[in-house]
């Protein structure tokens, strides 16, 4: 069968569709998005009525993928690292009630930030929920790894960590898919009524189960084919890689013959037994991790006293942000390349909001209105509206994590700010902004929330949003006063009507919901040629 | 054969457009290919790249290293330039003439010229003027990938093969008009190589 050229995100997509998934359940994020989106525009997976569309949050999302393995099929739930901190708690717990149908999380961490709030790595997750985890190094690798994944979940019935970064997840590579394809499975009720049922004396048995599995999940690490122990003469140093930190150490050697032992780890725990075979052979380590040291801070241990261990920990390599050639080369001790240096005239081109993108107009109107209302200040969240922080609107002064917008105006608030104004989107809304405003209904805070509604999650590029026209409703039923649920459209021949309603609604003391409401300018354009498309086609 | 190509420009110039042309080319010719991409926040306007590297060997890193990049093929003139660090010693600098202006402090571009100027190997086009003559503005990334497809180490026709099948679709007309800016950019090259 010819190769496919594939995404990292699209190698776990339609190595999941062979390995016979019955659910993907995803909340875009990037580096992620590309994992579901492969999934809801095959026709392959439409063939097998393989469940795909996006999900409200990630708690939403693994906890429904945590149902369909209860009910005896496969599932996988994807999301970006900070994804898995919403989903903490049914992920923490989908270990200890352990999975039925065979279970995958995929995790995508995005180290240097490149679109993200930190660069926190999922597999400390992964050890502190004590499931096993993959981490491929290259795209056939998180093909393979899907089907292994499955199989290595429905034996132990465990649900396993698939971690990824952002290089694995955006870089196309030829792929060979399996020539067997696996049927799904049919349902089937976990056997043991109170598998899934945590009370505490049920959590304490299933508890001990999971510690007394740790062995054996090390045991499969050990013999795992993604585990690998690559001799090499020059025993001054051995080598471990994590992850795709592998292919930069090839890199470094053109003929692909690396003069020491080299450990190559993509399953964990931890292969003790390969990891030590490493230690004794050798007279010190280099260890090369795509994100944080867990491997080495576990190796060095607290007090340092065994063999030197050169990592991120001891300045070898950068403590923060992600691998590259150049920085493993360096830590090989060998020289540094690099070109011409930047000519002076070049300047930073940051990202923007689009021109004749409605938050823009929001923006202008909210700073207008605020001018006269020193200290107010503006709480936002994540999204394309974060970029309003940047010159020429300079309109917002925070950006934590999905949903604080509303909830730490509503803090300030209680502390005295007046104003505290809360930004957030209409999927952010969904995602994790209604629960808030629960609470800044209940204390009659005094905050005003603007939902900017522009019909879609944007910035991961235009997915579904889950509220759907909704807005409004959803603040009513909440119990948001009728008279202060303003909807205005944000342009810039209603600026002044629009800065108006915004000063309404600041002075008032209470809580205010504001919904400038426009559709995203990126969205219209591709609805607008989609249509054509089909218009053509049709004529042809 | 190993090639190593940055590919430079603004989120939304359609840079992903050239690697896929490139990208089936070196598919057909039973080539091996890594290509890395940009997605995110980076795509609203920001400057944006793509590392694509083939060869007939196995390919490790997605990323290529600084200073051994052959090629930068850049849509903008200023991102051409930015990307000078990757660039080897040996390596072209094939770049659009036209400055993509969405910042207040954008550089007087006569200064990015002269900049450009003094990269060792490159070719500067005009792949909007270029583009517009022969139909529409549109096909100006395909006039840039002209003007480096003799670098590629990637056979013209198989380039001309990559286009009719991406096109396809869209009809003969557009097919015919991609191949021409493909050559256009070719000659072009051809005549004003500074080495």
């Amino acid at each position: 069968m010819q190769k496919l050229l594939l995404l990292g995100d699209e190698a776990i997509a339609q190595g999941a569709i062979d390995a016979g998934l019955s659910g993907i359940y995803a909340y875009p994020g990037t580096p992620s998005t590309e994992i579901t989106e492969y999934v809801q525009h095959s026709k392959e997976a439409q063939q097998k009525g393989i469940r795909c569309s996006w999900s409200t949050n990630e708690k939403t999302a693994m906890e429904a993928a945590l149902g369909m393995s209860y009910a005896g099929k496969r599932a996988m739930v994807c999301m970006k690292h900070v994804g898995l901190n919403v989903a903490a708690d049914p992920f923490i717990n989908s270990a200890i009630t352990g999975a039925n149908g065979g279970m995958i999380i995929v995790s995508a961490d995005d180290p240097s930030m490149h679109s993200s709030q930190n660069e926190q790595d999922s597999r400390f997750f992964g050890k502190f929920a004590m499931m096993p985890i993959l981490e491929p190094s290259n795209q056939q690798e998180a093909y393979d790894m899907v089907h292994y994944g499955f199989e290595l979940s429905e034996k132990y019935m465990i649900p396993v960590l698939m971690r990824i970064t952002t290089r694995m997840a955006h870089s196309r590579a030829g792929v060979s898919r399996k020539s067997e394809t696996r049927k799904q499975n049919e349902m089937k009720l976990p056997t043991d009524l109170r598998q899934f049922v945590l009370l505490p004396a049920i959590a304490r048995r299933r508890y001990k189960g999971l510690l007394s599995n740790q062995e054996l999940f090390e045991m499969e690490s050990e013999k795992s084919v993604f585990n690998n122990y690559i001799d090499g003469a020059d025993k001054k140093m051995g080598i471990i890689t994590t992850g795709i930190a592998f292919n930069y150490l090839m890199e470094n050697y053109p003929e692909r013959v690396i003069p020491n032992p080299v450990l190559k780890i993509d399953q964990y725990p931890i292969p003790r037994k390969l990891v030590e075979k490493l230690y004794n052979e050798c007279d010190e380590l280099l260890i090369l991790e795509e994100g944080y040291p867990l491997v080495e801070d576990m190796l060095k241990g607290f007090m340092a006293n065994g063999k030197k261990i050169k990592g991120r920990l001891d300045g070898t390599v950068p403590r923060d942000g992600e691998l590259n050639p150049n920085i493993v080369a360096v830590a090989l001790g060998m020289t540094d390349t690099i070109g011409a240096d930047v000519p002076g005239n070049v300047v930073s081109r940051p990202p923007a909001l689009c021109t004749g993108c409605p938050h823009t107009d929001s923006y202008l109107a909210l700073n207008e209105a605020l001018i006269k209302l020193e200290p107010g200040r503006v709480f936002a969240d994540i999204g394309c509206y974060t970029l309003g922080a940047l010159k020429p609107l300079e309109a917002i002064n925070t950006c934590v994590d999905m949903g604080a917008s509303i909830t730490m105006a509503k803090g300030a608030a209680d502390a005295g700010l007046v104003p505290a104004v809360a930004v957030i989107g209409d999927s952010t809304f969904t995602h994790s902004g209604i629960t808030g405003l629960i609470d800044a209904v209940n204390d009659k805070s005094p905050i005003t929330v603007l939902i900017l509604d522009n019909g879609t999650t944007a910035m991961t590029g235009g997915q579904n949003s889950a509220a759907q026209g909704r807005i409004e409703s959803i603040c009513r039923g909440i119990g948001v006063e009728e008279e202060h649920i303003r909807i205005l459209k944000p342009l810039r021949k209603n600026h002044e009507e629009n800065t108006q309603i915004m000063m309404e609604e600041l002075a008032y003391n209470g809580v205010s919901v504001i919904i400038p409401r426009r559709e995203c300018i990126v969205a219209i354009d591709k609805r607008v040629r989609a249509k054509a498309k089909i218009k053509a086609e049709d004529q042809a | 054969m190993k090639k190593d190509i940055i590919l430079a420009g603004v989120g939304g110039q359609g840079i992903l457009s050239i690697a896929a042309i490139i990208g089936s080319a070196a598919l057909d010719m039973g080539l091996y290919l890594k290509q890395s991409e940009v997605h995110g926040m980076a795509q609203r306007g920001g400057d944006v790249s793509s590392n694509l590297r083939i060869g007939d060997k196995e390919i490790a890193s997605d990323l290529i290293a600084k200073g051994k990049a052959d090629i930068v093929i850049s849509v903008e003139p200023m991102e051409g330039l930015r990307y000078l660090p990757m660039l080897s010693s040996e390596g072209w600098l094939i770049t659009n003439s036209t400055p993509f202006k969405n910042i207040p402090n954008y550089p007087e571009i006569d200064d990015l010229y002269t900049e450009i100027a003094k990269v060792h190997r490159h070719v500067m086009i005009d792949a909007e003027g270029i583009a517009k003559e022969l139909g529409t503005a549109k096909a100006a990334n395909v006039v840039i990938l002209g003007a480096a497809s003799a670098h590629l180490g990637i056979s013209f026709e198989s380039l001309e093969n990559a286009i009719r099948r991406i096109f396809a679709k869209k009809g003969d007309a557009v097919v015919e008009l991609n191949i021409n800016a493909l050559k256009a950019g070719r000659d072009f090259a051809e005549k004003n190589s500074h080495l």
